[in-house]
Parts: structure tokens; C-alpha cells; sequence
């Protein structure tokens, strides 16, 4: 189910006020209040390298936030360790810079406390898929109402140089001159067999995209994960150029619209994904394609094989890289479960006399006279 | 009808011991309540194993029950049992050394087969090899009594009939120590209430044990115990971390704050979270994270949003939550965090009892990181500190330590009922609007402007407008909270925490010293679960005519303004704890006075005798000074 089979309406900016929507109970603008982009643009220097790919997410999210139409007091930004975990400080909201890892730990912590706060989780390839692992995938399977921006630059900044676990295979970093052993991690795989609700993946030097899938990932209810390719001027410079690249991206991205085929390239020249009968996903031709076979994109079919097998199109050279939402479902987040128990046991406002009746328990005796 | 006799005693020491699935701790459990009820002051030591159930009827699968009851004040679950219930030949090796000469033993005679003895490397059977000479024994064919008089329950099986014997030797227990047994029946109805025909059974067999007491020749006397003066009020028994729990559920109920407890599953502290788990109605949220670091993380996350976070745990969880509690000292929000202290290193002795933690609460972080610590003395002082705790982390923005260990947490002890109107209140208040002016007189909110008087800063939560800010574990510049690597002030803000910490002492009482002759060269000090045992040794001490003062510490970190006037009011100081002299090393550090250190880590409290005994050997040499002056 989408959001939309549930009767949300969709004019394009996430819904207030509903229950189902990922900030359905966070207060509103007030009537003619409105938010601009400097609203969101804290008072402190922002201090990335110059070209790093984060000054284009800071600003895609600053002038995203105010169409959420809500208030900016009741947004939260929880970062990590890492070059884009400085990403609260430059923002005007709530935030927080904590330790290596446990961001969704925390947010976690903000979201099952509060439902009328918006939780952003940002986060890099180390701090949520080395160090963070755990809390990462712990998130995803309860569907907290998270909103987890992973700034994937295949490499580790802010320690200057490290391979990461989504560098490449034989990449050689400072850490590995002989080139890197280890398998990297596909972020959307991962994500897909955490039970994610929510996984897509943007580019963060194409600002619409990004905004868009922000957006639908803010509308969603539960936890959304989002892998932004992020470019690393000092460090892994150039490793997404051929996805900015007009003529290389053109046959390179499959953007993932919902309930469209999932294609690429010019018109006259068009690549497809066709699944087989065992549901592997693989690239052809238009015309070597049996039109049978050719993969229409469905973001809330209940099963995530087509989303995962869409995420094994992925190889070391980028040449089919698949772009935006590849699963989008409805589940019960654990925040909103977890207020649904507590409600359903309370019984009013507690007074003293309901707390000594607690301390009493059942098994009392009374001792009469003083001694 | 009984025509025999009833004799009258002051105090009993009972241990009930048994293979881990005979219910040893169930049995032991029930006895207290219907002791409790009855008004007799108690303590109680239930002991077990790791294993859920080790191989049966070895050594290493003896589970205990010790519990001390008297017709006065009890401090203690009593260093020697005066009977034993043994319900196979491992309970009885494993307990048997704990007896003084002319203990009761009763023993099920029906699980000392050849290869039970042998399992345990009895080559006879010490029913009849003599060895049991000095005790009074009670052999009692327990198992088989039992299913005799289950024998009209005949849709349940013989292992099931089998599995009522510990209700059996409870009847009997009761029957021997004149406990009444309602409170059980009322207990056993509720837990089977939806299995109608195992309830019926352990009701058969629990009063079928009553009145084996009554009928058989082979007890002839019962017992009385007259209940313990106690000061008036309503009371009723409590465990240490049942104690901790309805604790924090309170203070944040005088908070006024929502209680979320993040935590992940660990001997001895799970009990917290079982208990907690079951209060939504009173809005307490429970979180069982994915690991330690989780349950702190989201507690942290839960105090930044607004709530009282809480978490839970022991030893190698609170070396794991220890980065999340050094970003708490460094947010500075308030932040409770549990640890119910066991013998270490590493996994050490999961189920028993240790207070080798104290550094590790103290110091375990990098960085300056100074943190409240406090140690509650007695499963019901658990409560107390809880509300202590909580008063310290609202009131100075910080992270407190409670140091609870195995002992504390699932011993037991009457509990006069507090009023929860008379406990302290401890309403917060958020910060709501800007608290400080630009350069240009502009209303500004700075993060990091404190309250002159505790240090403390706003506790401003999301939702409040105009406060919107951002904290985090990168050095933050004095007043404004601004990321800064001044070197200056680096140092400034570390002594700020620092500062803000050692003013905790402001607040807290003066250590308080018993001396009740006033002329006492030897101060006994203890810290944390030591009290019961050190108390009891100081009044087996007294008993004996020897001056002694004690006093004992529940805040660890500060220490009360005082404590180094009242060390230095002493000649000498013996500090007894459960690990190999932290406490001692602190004081000596602080305070440059001589400590002596008195220790153990045999994973069990200190006996009364022994501390009596270090307190005799400390004496000694004075009296024998003195004497050596007098003769000049």
C-alpha cells in the first residue's frame, strides 16, 4: 500500500494533520506564516572543503524544509561523526552533533518520546554502515519515524583518506595502498533486507531530484532511508562524474518513476531492465527486449524482491545506476506502536494517590504505634 | 489436633537449597512474604547460578535461598544458616560448611540415589555414614511424600506431581516456623489461575506438607518468631531493583517528566526493565534497544527531547555506554544511568555480587568527564537514591551513576511505605525564552549560559520556539555553546564541569556518624550494599564492649562536604568493600589520610563476624598501646 491508495492527499507537499503522514502531528505554520530558506541558515561558517558535494545537500535542504509547512522548532537534525555530520550545526533548528555511529540510537530515543517532532538522522558511509551498522539496520526494521540522509562518498573524510565500506573494491586509499579487500556494502541491498519501508537514492548535485525525494521521504511515515551520492573533492574526488555528466548519466541512470518502466538512455537508443522468470533484473536494449519482460517500477509492492533485485543492478563502473524511490510502504513505525501501548493502558492523569498505591503492591501489612 | 510444643525464638537464619529447577528461589520467595506479613523484620540472600539450568543435581546447578528473620531489627540475611533445607546430596555439599554445629538439616531422602552421590562424589551416603552426627537431621522422603498425595490428581503426570515438592517443603517450613499460609494460597491462585488442575495440585501439596509438620513424631517442637518493633506505618517487602524501579517511576511522576527507559537485557538489572516494562499506565516507556550502547543512546535522545531518560544495565554494559555517558557530560542533560554491579572483569560472575564498578563510574570515560555517583545502602534505600539520582540529573543537567550490585538487586527487606506527596518535588523547569542579549541588545538563547548557583544550563527542548539550538560532543565555547578550540577555553568549560559536579556537595547531607559513646578511635566506613553487613559488625563489635563509630557513604561523587573532617576525626579507618580497595584509594587521594582496607570478591556479601573480626584484630593493637602506656 502507498500512501496514496490510503487516502492521503497528494498535491505534492507532505501532508499535516494526518496520522499516516511522516509529519502528521507536528504542528503547522501558523495561518500566512511562512518559511524561507534563510530561516533554516544557522548563524555559524559553514566549513566543508570548498567543492565538497555537502554544500549542495545544505542547500537543497534549506530550501526544501520551509515546504514542509511546519515549524521549525519542532524539526530535529541528528548527526554522527564524520564531514557531514557538521550538517545540524549550519541548520536553524533543534540539533544534534553526537558520536561515531549511534545517530538513529539517539533519534530513536527523540522519536519514541515525542510525535510532534520531524527527526532527521544525517549520516556518511562510515559513521552508518561501519561504526553504526548495528543501530542503522535496528532503526530501519522497527520503521521508527526517521528521516535518515546517508551522504555515501565512498570514502572517509574527516580521518583523511580511509577506504569506507562502500569504497570499491581495490580502491587505494591511505589505508590501503595495495588496494582495498573488502566487499563493499550496496546501501539499498542493506536497507531492503533491514525491512526498510522507505529506500531511495538521489545524487547531490541534481537538486530537484534531491528535493523530491526528500520530500516523498518526509511524507513518509516510518523510517526512510535515502543514499545521496555525495562527491568528495579532497579524497575520492570525480567518483560519481559520470552520473553529473549530461551524455554519460543520460544512458547511465534509471530513474525509478512509480508504475513507468524502468529505463534509460536517449530515445532512439533506450536501455531496459527485464526480469527473468527467477526474478533477476538485468539491462538490454528496447529492442532486444521482450516487452513482456520489461520491469515496470511498483515502489509499494508488498514484496521487496523487485526493489532488491533493481539495487543488484549496480556495478563498480556506474553504468546502470538506478535513481529514486525504490520501495515506499506502509507499516506501523515503532514510535507511533509504542505511544499506542501507553496509551491504551493509561487510564487518566496520575495523581500521588496513584503512585502510593503502586508503592504499596499488593502484598502490604501495617504496623500500628510508634516504637 | 497438635499437642506439641511451641517454643519461642528471637531470629531464625533459613537457607533453602536445591538443583535450579527445583523452585528454590520461588520457595524462598513466598516463605519471606508470609514472613513480612507476619510483621518480623527480614533480609534475604537468594543465590544462583548463570546457567538456567545446569546439569541437574551437580554442584554447579545449587540454587539458594537465604533468609534471616528476627523479632528486632535485622541487618543482614545472617551469616550462618540455623536450618537448612536441602533437596538433593549437591545442596547438601555445596551448603553444608555453612553450618554452625546443631543447625537443622532437612533433607529429601528421595533424591539420594547412588548416582546422584555420585554425581556430586559422595562415595556413601551421608544419611548413614555418620557425617552428619553434629546436626539435628530431618530425612524427609519429600518427592515421593509429595506424589502420594497427589495420587488423586490423576491427569497429571508423575514428573508434574514431582514438581509441587518445593510447595511441600514450604507447608512444612510454615508449618515449623508457625507462617500462615493464605498469603501463598491467594499467590498460587493467581499465578494458575488458567490451569486449574497444577494450582489444585501445588494447594494439595502445599498443605499436605503443613500437616506432615503437625502429624509426623519426627518434629516435635515449632517454632515462634514475635514480629519486630517497626515504626508505624504501612510496610511491605521489596527487592532492591523492584525498589529502584517504583523509585524512578516516582521522581518523575514529582518531575513531572515522562520516564523512558532505553536498555538491552543484562544479569542482574534485567528485573528493571521487567518492572518498568509493565507500568504504561503511569506513561512509562520502555525500550529494548538493539545493545547497551542503543539503551543509552535513546535514554540521552529521550532527556534531549524532554523526558527523563533512564538506563539500565551492569559492569560490561556500562563500559559499553560509557562514549554515550562522556557526550551526556558534554551536552550536559540530564541522564540516569543503572548499574547493578557483579563480579568482574569481563563476564565474570553474572549472578553474583561485587562493587569493583566505583572507578569505572568514576573515571570510566575519556577526558575530564566527571559524573554524579551515588551507592544506595539496602534494597529499600534503592528507592531513595533512585530519587536522589533523579534529583541531581534535573537539578544539575548531568548524568548520574546509581552503583546497585547483585546483593542490593535481588535481596529483600521490609519497606515502610513513603507518601509520595512528601517526596521531594521535583518539578523542572524548561527553558522558555531567550536568556541573554546580542552585542546589539538583541534577545538571544546561549545554550551554555549557566545558573549562577548550581552551573547548571537551560534544558531547552524542541518545540520551543525561538530556543532552537545545537549542542553536541565537540568543545562548545562558554555561554553561546558555539563549536570552539580556544585553548582558553578548553579549559574554562573543563573546569566548569568539573565545578558544576563538586557543587553537587552543596546539596547533599553531611556524613553522618554513629558513635554512640563519642569516644571511638576506629571509624568503620562503608559505601553502597556493605551497610547491612558492616552495621551488623559494628553492633557485634559494640556487643562486645569495644568503641567503635561507623558511617557510610551513598554519595560517591562528591563525597558529602564533610567527609574528610570526620576521617580525620578518627586515629584510624577501616574501609571494607567488595573489591580490592577503591573506595580506600579515593579517600586517600583526597582526603592524604590512611586508610585501612578491608576486602573480598567472593561474589557474596561480608559476614557480620567478619567485619566484628577485622574491628577486633583493628582494636587490639590500641588496647595494647594504651596498656603499654599505663604501665609507664
Amino acid at each position: 500500500m502507498s500512501i496514496t491508495d490510503l487516502g492521503i492527499p497528494t498535491n505534492g507537499s507532505p501532508v499535516i494533520g494526518h496520522p499516516l503522514s511522516g509529519v502528521g502531528h507536528v504542528p503547522p505554520l501558523s495561518e500566512g506564516e511562512k518559511l524561507s530558506k534563510k530561516d533554516f541558515t544557522s548563524d555559524q561558517e559553514v566549513r566543508w572543503c570548498p567543492g565538497c558535494g555537502d554544500y549542495a545537500i545544505l542547500a537543497a535542504v534549506q530550501g526544501f524544509l520551509p515546504e514542509l509547512g511546519i515549524k521549525r522548532e519542532n524539526m530535529v537534525f541528528v548527526s554522527g561523526i564524520g564531514c557531514s555530520s557538521r550538517f545540524p550545526y549550519y541548520l536553524d533548528t533543534y540539533g544534534m552533533h553526537s558520536i561515531h555511529g549511534r545517530a538513529p540510537a539517539i533519534a530513536t530515543g527523540i522519536a519514541s518520546a515525542r510525535d510532534d517532532l520531524s527527526v532527521w538522522v544525517v549520516t556518511g558511509d562510515g559513521d552508518a554502515l561501519s561504526i553504526g551498522g548495528n543501530h542503522l539496520i535496528h532503526a530501519l526494521r522497527r520503521n521508527i519515524n526517521l528521516k535518515i540522509l546517508l551522504f555515501n562518498n565512498e570514502i572517509y573524510g574527516l580521518t583523511k583518506g580511509q577506504y569506507s565500506p562502500t569504497s570499491r573494491k581495490g580502491q587505494v586509499t591511505k589505508s590501503s595502498p595495495f588496494g582495498s579487500l573488502d566487499t563493499p556494502f550496496n546501501p539499498v541491498s542493506l536497507a531492503l533486507g533491514a525491512e526498510a519501508t522507505f529506500v531511495a537514492r538521489t545524487l547531490d548535485s541534481d537538486r530537484q531530484h534531491l528535493s523530491s525525494v526528500l520530500r516523498a521521504a518526509a511524507e513518509h511515515r516510518g523510517s526512510a532511508f535515502v543514499e545521496i551520492y555525495q562527491n568528495c573533492p579532497i579524497f575520492n574526488d570525480g567518483v560519481f562524474d559520470v552520473l553529473k555528466d549530461r551524455t554519460e548519466a543520460e544512458g547511465r541512470i534509471f530513474y525509478l518513476n512509480d508504475g513507468q518502466e524502468v529505463v534509460a538512455g536517449p530515445e532512439d537508443d533506450q536501455r531496459v531492465v527485464v526480469r527473468d522468470d527467477q526474478g533477476v533484473m538485468t539491462v538490454v536494449p528496447r529492442t532486444a527486449a521482450d516487452p513482456a519482460r520489461i520491469v515496470v517500477h511498483d515502489e509499494s509492492a508488498e514484496s521487496p524482491a523487485g526493489a532488491f533485485a533493481l539495487s543488484r543492478l549496480d556495478s563498480p563502473e556506474l553504468s546502470t545506476v538506478p535513481m529514486g524511490i525504490f520501495r515506499n510502504v506502509s507499516r506501523p513505525s515503532y514510535d507511533d506502536l509504542l505511544r499506542e501501548q501507553v496509551a491504551a493502558a493509561r487510564t487518566g492523569e496520575i495523581t500521588d494517590a496513584d503512585i502510593d498505591a503502586l508503592l504499596g503492591g499488593k502484598d502490604t501489612w501495617t504496623v500500628s504505634g510508634s516504637v | 489436633m497438635s499437642t506439641k510444643l511451641v517454643q519461642k525464638l528471637d531470629r531464625v537464619v533459613i537457607r533453602f537449597a536445591g538443583d535450579s529447577g527445583d523452585g528454590m528461589q520461588l520457595t524462598g520467595d513466598r516463605f519471606t512474604s508470609q514472613t513480612a506479613l507476619l510483621g518480623n523484620d527480614l533480609s534475604t540472600l537468594p543465590n544462583f547460578p548463570a546457567e538456567i539450568r545446569a546439569p541437574q543435581g551437580t554442584l554447579p546447578g545449587v540454587s539458594s535461598f537465604q533468609l534471616h528473620f528476627a523479632d528486632h531489627h535485622v541487618l543482614t540475611p545472617g551469616d550462618r544458616p540455623d536450618v537448612l533445607v536441602a533437596m538433593n546430596p549437591a545442596a547438601l555439599k555445596a551448603n553444608l560448611r555453612d553450618l554452625p554445629r546443631g543447625a537443622t538439616v532437612i533433607i529429601n531422602t528421595d533424591e539420594f540415589t547412588k548416582r546422584n552421590l555420585a554425581k556430586v562424589g559422595y562415595a556413601a551416603s551421608p544419611l548413614e555414614d555418620g557425617s552428619l552426627e553434629s546436626y539435628h537431621v530431618h530425612p524427609v522422603a519429600l518427592t515421593s511424600i509429595t506424589v502420594d498425595a497427589l495420587a488423586a490428581y490423576t491427569d497429571l503426570t508423575r514428573k508434574e506431581k514431582e514438581r509441587a515438592k518445593n510447595m511441600f517443603a514450604l507447608g512444612l517450613l510454615s508449618w515449623l516456623y508457625t507462617r500462615p499460609l493464605e498469603g501463598t494460597e491467594g499467590f498460587l491462585k493467581a499465578k494458575f489461575a488458567s490451569r486449574p488442575a497444577i494450582l489444585d495440585a501445588n494447594l494439595a501439596a502445599l498443605h499436605a506438607g503443613f500437616h506432615y509438620g503437625e502429624t509426623t513424631e519426627d518434629f516435635s517442637v515449632s517454632y515462634e518468631v514475635a514480629p519486630a518493633p517497626m515504626e508505624a506505618g504501612t510496610y511491605r517487602n521489596i527487592t532492591g531493583n523492584v525498589s529502584l524501579s517504583l523509585g524512578l517511576v516516582a521522581a518523575a511522576h514529582r518531575a513531572k517528566l515522562p520516564l523512558f527507559l532505553g536498555t538491552y537485557p543484562i544479569t542482574p538489572a534485567t528485573d528493571i526493565l521487567h518492572t518498568l516494562a509493565g507500568l504504561k499506565r503511569y506513561g512509562v516507556v520502555t525500550f529494548q534497544a538493539e545493545d547497551e550502547i542503543a539503551g543509552v543512546g535513546s535514554a540521552l535522545g529521550a532527556s534531549f527531547a524532554g523526558a527523563l531518560g533512564v538506563t539500565s544495565t551492569s559492569g560490561p554494559g556500562l563500559a559499553l555506554k560509557a562514549e554515550t555517558i562522556g557526550l551526556a557530560v558534554s551536552l550536559e542533560l540530564p541522564l540516569i544511568v543503572i548499574d547493578i554491579q557483579r563480579g568482574g572483569p569481563s563476564t565474570g560472575l553474572p549472578t553474583k555480587t561485587e562493587q569493583a564498578d566505583l572507578l569505572q563510574a568514576l573515571f570510566g570515560r575519556n577526558g575530564e568527564s566527571p559524573v554524579a555517583v551515588v551507592a544506595p545502602a539496602t534494597p529499600a534505600d534503592c528507592f531513595d537514591m533512585a530519587v536522589e539520582a533523579v534529583r541531581i540529573a534535573t537539578v544539575y543537567r548531568t548524568p548520574v551513576l546509581i552503583l546497585s550490585d547483585g546483593y542490593l538487586a535481588n535481596g529483600s527487606e521490609p519497606w515502610r511505605l513513603p507518601r509520595t506527596s512528601e517526596l521531594p518535588d521535583l518539578t523542572v523547569e524548561f527553558a522558555t525564552e531567550p536568556n541573554d542579549v546580542t552585542a546589539d541588545g538583541e534577545p538571544v538563547f546561549h545554550p551554555f549560559k549557566r545558573d549562577p548557583q548550581t552551573l547548571a544550563r537551560p534544558w531547552a527542548i524542541p518545540g520551543t520556539p525561538g530556543l532552537e539550538h545545537r549542542i553536541g560532543g565537540i568543545e562548545k565555547a562558554d555561554i553561546t555553546g558555539n563549536i570552539s578550540y580556544d585553548p582558553d577555553n578548553h579549559d574554562k568549560m573543563t573546569r566548569l564541569r568539573q565545578a558544576k559536579i563538586s557543587g553537587i556537595a552543596d546539596t547533599i547531607p553531611p556524613l553522618a556518624v554513629d558513635d554512640p559513646t563519642g569516644d571511638a578511635e576506629l571509624l568503620v566506613l562503608g559505601w553502597g550494599s556493605t551497610y547491612g553487613p558492616t552495621a551488623a559488625g559494628v553492633r557485634l563489635a559494640r556487643a562486645l564492649g569495644t568503641s567503635v563509630a561507623h558511617a557510610h557513604l551513598r554519595h560517591l561523587n562528591p563525597f558529602p562536604a564533610n567527609t574528610g573532617e570526620v576521617l580525620r576525626r578518627y586515629r584510624r579507618v577501616i574501609v571494607p568493600e567488595m573489591n580490592l580497595g577503591q573506595l580506600a584509594m579515593l579517600l586517600r587521594a583526597e582526603f592524604l589520610v590512611d586508610i585501612q582496607s578491608h576486602t573480598a570478591v567472593r561474589g557474596l556479601p561480608f559476614q557480620a563476624s567478619e567485619i566484628a573480626d577485622v574491628i577486633a584484630q583493628a582494636v587490639r593493637p590500641s588496647v595494647a598501646e594504651s596498656m603499654k602506656e599505663m604501665a609507664k
